[in-house]
């Protein structure tokens, strides 16, 4: 927290700030906010973290070594709730309140007020999230959310108190994400610099922009369907009870109302900073500005029709199947215009290989792998295979992590310099890298052929003829997770210290934000810039 | 210094308005969606959900039984948990042509020392072939209330339409038997 002082003492910067713990309480400082998400998000990503290695040590064998089947379903569901709610989502709202200001030219976020109130509902969140867990050990309740983090009803009807703790989260962290996005979009479409056009305005802001929009469509949605399972459960309506006239599909179609954008609500921003990075350590401008505006626009418009991939196999009827099956297909054209406008970048740049770097081309190959593996899944008669098994599993880590954390891992390196106005250690960052992405791989990659030989997935035992690829999963997913150690070290000696960095930090970069100090002012810009051609 | 003017304050009191009732919108929207689900179920016959179109197929002429095919219908039941009843069709499959009105029985019993009231609900496969299923008298129309250890057998009065698809010769008509929740929908 000692990056506290260095903010403050920024030209220009106030003192009339409460110190200790309450300036952290009442900050409406969007670098201070942004520091707080970016410090909640890397501590839940340990504990998501720490719950799944539980998962994958019972996974290491055969049989039930260490856990009851009931808690080993409690911890697949509260880790994906976990990573997606409270690890990668506060992380990309990090990166919004932390960048956003400094690209566009502007003081601050349009709502700082609301900004401190969508943080502090985080943590009470990951609390209700979680404490079931606690309250379990006393022999109150039996213990956190085990649907799943989908909580497909019948089941989620039926489960036990930790349904509610669950139910009551999603609210909360639903109502902080709506807040947050609210402001974004207010600054974005208020507070740009003179001159910068919306086709101007830097693609991580635009990446955001999509996210926000989509946020506020879908989420409420998901608000919707988790309140009619409140009331299902407790206040006796039927929406999801087919004896009552309700039809339990119903709700797979509200959660993947929202649960589809969602995957494009998490990786929309590492989208977006990806081509910053590219173009800076490639020496070269950014390929294909304006292709990758509407290639952003046009995957969240289609990202809000597809929902129905999810459940291929709950008995839609033929007709359903095939639309969306295409229209699936389909997000793959403008994720291709994406793909190929990064490449294009890098072409014949004069390139280098500083960590982001490194992370940001690991992102592109193995990002490439998940979107090519869910052209698979999205092929209807492949589907019905492959539904609900451990292929499913390994795409979407192929997405969310090597996409999703991989892609913030990518911002971090990039921009902690101009946060903290100290240089990272390049060594232990490249040591970072490749022990991660090795060690992912040897993580994800047997998964796939888990999948293809047919283990579903949540379950706690399995057949013999699955054990040694398991093995090989959990040896790589204690690597992968130790190696996350060397990442929070690195951040936190960056933070302590270390050789100053310059206001661009890097040789090629462009933009706004790399004209001010490192680390900026406490208002970022107090004069505001204007932007000429 | 010169330059240290802040940019004019923004007002974003609309902006924020607008987006808080887009919220709103899609927060009805998703309970907006529990009726528009059926309607659409119910228009397009997805989701294997049998009409209760008892005028219409009342209306029909007899002239509408088509002789030329002949469709095979099964009829199972299952019991969903909770419900310590036992339940199968008389007759798990008949033949008959389209258009033409037949009837089916189905035998329950109650195991259990106690009055139960149970709910049945039908699906149809394929999907397609619901709309097509029309039933002029079900038990599924009401609640079943029985007595301890007592069995009835229960009718189904029903029409397939004579214009069902060609390339549908077989089909099914499923059971499920609830429980029927404690105060009735």
């Amino acid at each position: 927290m000692n990056t506290a002082t260095h903010t403050l003492d920024g030209p220009g910067g106030h003192t009339h700030q409460p110190g200790g713990l309450l300036r952290w309480l009442t900050t409406t400082n969007h670098k201070d906010i942004g520091t707080m998400y970016l410090s909640f998000s890397l501590l839940m990503f340990f504990v998501g973290g720490a719950m799944i290695l539980a998962v994958r040590a019972e996974l290491f064998q055969p049989g039930l070594q260490l856990m009851r089947p009931e808690f080993f379903n409690q911890l697949i569901g509260v880790h994906a709730l976990v990573m997606i709610f409270a690890a990668l989502m506060p992380a990309a709202t990090g990166f919004a309140n932390w960048m956003i200001p400094l690209m566009i030219g502007a003081p601050d976020m349009a709502l700082p007020r609301l900004n401190n109130w969508g943080f502090w509902l985080l943590p009470p969140a990951a609390i209700l999230l979680t404490l079931p867990f606690v309250l379990a050990l006393f022999g109150i309740g039996d213990g956190a959310v085990a649907t799943g983090w989908t909580l497909y009803a019948p089941l989620s009807v039926q489960g036990g108190i930790g349904v509610d703790f669950a139910i009551f989260a999603i609210h909360i962290l639903g109502i902080s994400s709506i807040m947050g996005s609210i402001n974004i979009i207010a600054t974005l479409l208020n507070m740009r610099a003179p001159g910068m056009t919306l086709m101007r305005m830097p693609l991580f802001c635009w990446g955001w922009l999509v996210t926000a929009v989509l946020l506020i469509i879908t989420l409420p949605v998901l608000a919707g369907g988790v309140t009619m399972l409140l009331t299902d459960r407790h206040f006796g309506t039927h929406f999801f009870d087919a004896a009552g006239g309700g039809d339990p599909i119903l709700f797979q179609h509200l959660f993947w109302f929202f649960g589809h954008p969602e995957v494009y609500i998490l990786l929309l921003p590492v989208w977006g900073l990806m081509p910053h990075v590219l173009s800076t350590f490639s020496r070269k401008p950014i390929y294909g500005h304006t292709g990758q505006v509407w290639s952003f626009v046009a995957i969240g418009v289609l990202g809000l029709v597809v929902w129905g991939h999810h459940f291929m196999t709950a008995g839609l009827p033929v007709p359903a199947l095939l639309y969306f099956m295409y229209s699936t297909m389909s997000i793959s054209l403008p994720l291709a215009v994406l793909f190929f406008c990064w490449i294009a970048t890098m072409w014949r740049g004069a390139m280098s290989f500083e960590t982001p770097m490194l992370f940001a081309v690991g992102f592109i190959v193995l990002f490439g792998i998940a979107g090519l593996t869910g052209l698979v899944l999205a092929d209807v008669a492949a589907d019905a295979q492959y539904h609900h098994s451990y292929f499913v599993v390994a795409h979407f880590h192929y997405a969310l992590f090597a996409g999703g954390i991989m892609g913030v891992m990518t911002g971090v390196y990039y921009w902690l310099p101009k946060w903290t106005g100290h240089m990272y250690s390049e060594k232990l960052g490249k040591l970072h890298f490749w022990l991660t992405v090795i060690s992912f791989n040897l993580t994800f990659m047997p998964q796939f052929f888990l999948g293809l030989a047919g283990m579903p997935r949540r379950i706690p035992d399995y057949a013999l003829q699955f054990a040694e690829f398991n093995a090989i999963s959990t040896v790589g997913s204690f690597v992968l997770g130790l190696s996350q150690l060397l990442f929070a070290y690195n951040i936190w000696r960056c933070i302590k210290g270390g050789e100053k960095a310059s206001n661009g930090v890097w040789e090629g970069t462009r933009g706004l934000e790399w004209e001010l100090s490192s680390p900026p002012p406490h208002h970022s810009w107090e004069t505001q810039p204007v932007i000429k051609d | 210094m010169p330059g240290t003017s802040l940019p004019p304050p923004r007002r974003h009191g609309r902006l924020v308005a607008r987006l808080i009732v887009l919220a709103g919108f899609f927060f009805a929207f998703g309970f907006a969606l529990v009726p528009l689900y059926d309607s659409f179920c119910e228009a397009v016959g997805f989701n294997g959900k049998t009409l209760k179109d008892a005028l219409a197929a009342n209306n029909a002429p007899p002239s509408a039984i088509n002789y030329s095919r002949k469709l095979s219908v099964q009829f199972t039941a299952t019991l969903m948990p909770g419900l310590p009843w036992e339940i199968r069709p008389l007759e798990p499959a008949i033949e008959l042509h389209p258009g033409e009105l037949r009837t089916t029985r189905f035998l329950v019993r109650n195991l259990s020392d106690q009055t139960i009231v149970g709910q049945a609900v039908p699906s149809v496969s394929p999907t397609v072939a619901a709309r097509h299923f029309r039933k002029l008298d079900c038990f599924c129309f009401t609640q079943q209330t029985l007595a301890p250890g007592e069995s009835r057998e229960m009718a189904l009065t029903f029409i397939v339409d004579g214009d069902i698809g060609e390339e549908i010769s077989e089909l099914t008509l499923a059971y499920a038997f609830f429980l029927a929740p404690k105060d009735p929908a």
